[in-house]
């Protein structure tokens, strides 16, 4: 699967549930392409913007869509690598702001 | 801010660790990157050990610049140093 396949899988489904793609096709397919390479690394789509630790049970909580989209979105508009945001945060009525990393800092085992 | 060494702490796939580098290559900031995913082994334990000292989390990017930390993609942090 390539990233433009990828987009058009997940736009779908990940849209009806409410989240958006950000707007920024470029850095969404960049975002894309760094979950494939993840998925080719370590056999799971880990978030790019953080770091796996190879084990799939570890990482359960941030495997692509992470648990954490849903309270980061809520609060800020926006997942913590900007992949997903809301049609508020599309639309600009919500300033572009740097989400702060909400993983326990317990979760990060290596 | 010339002459303090700039080092920062990135992952290969993550946006923020780029838009710090674009923003540090526009500033004309000369910096050494590791990029901890592309790491294994030992090296990458002993990498992530270094970052803990400064950043328990471990999160990216994760700058040093002389005795400062910034952790996150804090251009306005960034300017004040």
């Amino acid at each position: 699967m390539d990233k433009e396949q990828l987009y058009e899988m997940l736009e779908r489904a990940q849209e009806a549930k409410g989240y958006y793609f950000n707007k920024d096709r470029k850095k969404v397919l960049e975002l894309l392409e760094s979950l494939l390479i993840n998925r080719e690394r370590y056999g799971y789509m880990a978030c790019p913007c953080r770091l796996a630790s190879e084990d799939r049970e570890r990482d359960r909580d941030i495997i692509c869509p992470c648990v954490y989209r849903e309270p980061d979105v809520a609060e800020f508009g926006s997942c913590y690598c900007n992949l997903y945001v809301s049609r508020e945060w599309n639309e600009g009525k919500i300033p572009e702001t740097y989400v702060p990393e909400r993983r326990p800092v317990e979760k990060m085992l290596f | 801010m010339a002459d303090c060494d700039v080092m920062l702490y990135a992952l290969s796939t993550c946006i923020h660790c780029k838009n710090t580098k674009e923003y540090l290559d526009g500033c004309g900031v000369k910096y050494d990157c590791v990029e901890v995913d592309k790491l294994e082994g030992d090296e990458r334990k002993n990498i992530i050990e270094e970052i803990k000292k400064v950043n328990p989390s471990c999160s990216f990017p994760t700058i040093i610049i002389g005795d400062k930390i910034i952790v996150g993609s804090g251009r306005k942090k960034s300017r004040r140093l």
